[in-house]
């Protein structure tokens, strides 16, 4: 490898470093206790989207509409069952920023281990900076081999 | 930059050694024979299934995982759907026998030696997967249908033609088979130009006659050779290797042909559409894909074909042209289409990788599960039944699909610099068609 190479290896990577690591500014919002009925039934939560701000305290009232059905969420390690017509809450400390998934933790039917929902604790900043990345990594093969062939003889 | 794995006598031995590789059927097949047992008379509910469990998550964890990407088509040298026919087919299970059973022995027809037939088939698995993956009943009446048709096959055509253009799994094996780092070739082509019986192909008292109906001397990539190794042990001038070699070295050479160009297509969009049916928070779009032959699952079912036969493509095709038309080249459209189709070998197979590590790390648990109780008959073999679900490694989820997505980028952005090169087409349309790909799996993943 030339030195040339070299430095815009070293450049990219320090770009890859700032697009994941770097902080970025965070909206005050205030912090609120939040409740979200969320209605379980096979094989999808409503709402399947939740949108917290960082800091809320967060209590999801679970509500299964036809069997038993279960809400871990990623990230945060907890979970809870709520029987059927009967409303289970889970209480928790909306304190990680990002995208989470939820997905039912109890035996519910074929299409249980898909059963899935999302919880946005203020934006989705690995999505941002996934999309950074993908642009980056973009340039680099345009910029390293900026490959435009001349016409085809013939 | 290429290694031989055969230079050493005991790999060589090993390989070559028809006990070892029969001691290694016996457990695929028994494991196979055991999931299709489980469906159907193990508990209906998919999780606990043996069958669902071990052929959905353990299986296809490792194939797509590891085996595929890094040893390209070894799956196919074990895999025991053929065993059977192939057996009856040569009335032997070991060496060649002195005479021959009197099957058909038919050539398979002309006009169907391509994989459009394994692009059909793995569309129709795709298009009811979310029952064959969850239904225990149903994944067991794939997987005997599978078998009985490869002993059909087996009676009625030569060789191994069952695996070569029917297995709905072979025909994407055979595609990502081409980025792996692993391959079987010979070690001096004149050599097999100046062989006279061509041992390899026809057979000999050493070994049967490729089973893949491919001439190892004509091998240029990984896609129709099953690493079978009988070649290596017909082979009279010890000119067979097993090399490894840098990753996507197949990918150098584009494609010629169309229907390895919609495989390409078919994986790609049906990695994008698993990732939003399976890992999605849209309930509807689940209900839709399960509920066969309701009106839901029609549409399902056209939008499913229109986003992996007609979108994709056609926007790619426009990729081309523009490529074409920044570089005013010559080459037809076609040809172009479909050597440019080789770069997205690359993006598919990290697409379908970013995709089973979140299925896979969330749903690995029911392996220890089902293991100690394969038919939820509320056994406990070894003391693991009551294991609860947990998902693993959630937190390095993100960063290692984005990871891999990533990666898969750059890689497909390589490959088709090099394709471009060689066809003298600028290749960043094509590269901002990958980029667009992977936005959208990005937004469906995270």
């Amino acid at each position: 490898m030339s030195r040339k190479q070299w430095i815009i290896g070293f450049l990219v990577l320090l770009a890859g470093a700032v697009i994941v690591f770097a902080p970025l500014p965070v909206h005050a919002a205030l912090h609120t206790q939040r409740t979200i009925r969320v209605e379980a039934s096979q094989f999808a939560y409503s709402p399947a989207v939740l949108d917290v701000n960082p800091g809320d305290t967060v209590t999801i009232e679970l509500v299964s509409t036809d069997v038993v059905h279960g809400l871990y969420l990623d990230g945060y390690g907890v979970s809870v069952t709520a029987d059927p017509g009967q409303t289970a809450r889970l209480t928790f400390a909306a304190d990680r920023s990002g995208s989470y998934l939820f997905r039912c933790n109890v035996t519910c039917g074929a299409l249980h281990p898909f059963m899935i929902g999302k919880i946005q604790v203020g934006r989705n900043t690995w999505l941002w900076r996934a999309i950074a990345l993908t642009v980056l990594a973009a340039l680099v093969i345009l910029i390293q081999h900026p490959t435009v062939p001349k016409a085809q003889a013939g | 930059m290429r290694f031989e794995l055969t230079r050493f006598p005991l790999v060589k031995s090993l390989l070559k050694n028809r006990w070892l590789q029969l001691l290694v059927w016996f457990v695929m097949l028994a494991g196979f024979l055991f999931a299709i047992l489980s469906g159907f008379f193990g508990t209906p509910v998919g999780n606990r299934n043996f069958g669902i469990v071990f052929v959905w998550i353990a299986w296809w964890a490792v194939l797509i995982l590891v085996a595929v990407p890094f040893f390209g088509r070894v799956w196919c040298a074990v895999c025991p759907i053929p065993l059977p026919g192939e057996w009856l087919q040569r009335g032997a299970i070991l060496e060649p026998p002195a005479k021959k059973p009197h099957w058909f022995n038919l050539r398979w027809p002309n006009r169907l030696r391509n994989i459009w037939l394994q692009n059909l088939t793995f569309s129709l698995v795709a298009l009811f997967s979310s029952v064959i993956l969850t239904t225990p009943k149903v994944t067991a009446i794939v997987l005997a249908a599978m078998i009985f048709l490869a002993v059909g096959m087996s009676m009625v055509f030569e060789r191994r033609t069952f695996c070569r253009y029917i297995c709905p799994v072979s025909g994407f094996i055979g595609l990502y088979a081409q980025a792996a780092p692993l391959e079987l070739r010979v070690k001096d082509k004149q050599v097999c130009l100046t062989c006279k019986d061509k041992p390899c192909y026809s057979g000999s008292p050493a070994g049967y006659g490729c089973p893949w109906d491919v001439f190892p001397g004509g091998l240029a990539k990984n896609t129709y050779c099953g690493l079978c190794m009988e070649c290596l042990r017909t082979c009279p001038y010890d000119n067979i290797a097993i090399n490894t070699r840098p990753f996507s070295a197949d990918l150098i050479k584009p494609s010629t042909r169309m229907d390895e160009a919609f495989k390409a297509f078919i994986m790609l969009g049906a990695a994008i559409i698993y990732a939003g049916v399976f890992l999605g928070p849209w309930g509807t779009l689940k209900l839709a894909a399960y509920s066969v032959g309701t009106l839901y699952w029609f549409g399902y079912t056209a939008a499913f074909l229109a986003f992996i036969l007609g979108l994709l493509p056609v926007l790619f095709l426009g990729a081309v042209w523009i490529g074409k038309g920044l570089t005013k080249a010559t080459t037809a459209l076609k040809k172009s289409f479909t050597a440019f189709a080789t770069a997205l070998v690359p993006l598919g197979l990290m697409f379908w990788i970013a995709f089973s590590l979140s299925f896979v790390l969330t749903n690995a648990a029911y392996i220890l599960s089902s293991l100690s109780d394969p038919f939820g008959w509320g056994w406990n073999l070894f003391g693991t039944a009551s294991i609860a679900w947990q998902p693993f490694l959630t937190t390095l989820l993100l960063p290692l699909q984005t990871l891999v997505l990533v990666g898969g980028l750059l890689w497909t952005g390589r490959t088709a610099q090099k394709t471009g090169e060689e066809i003298k087409i600028s290749p960043v349309p094509v590269i901002v068609f990958s980029t667009v790909a992977t936005f959208a799996m990005l937004g469906l993943l995270l």
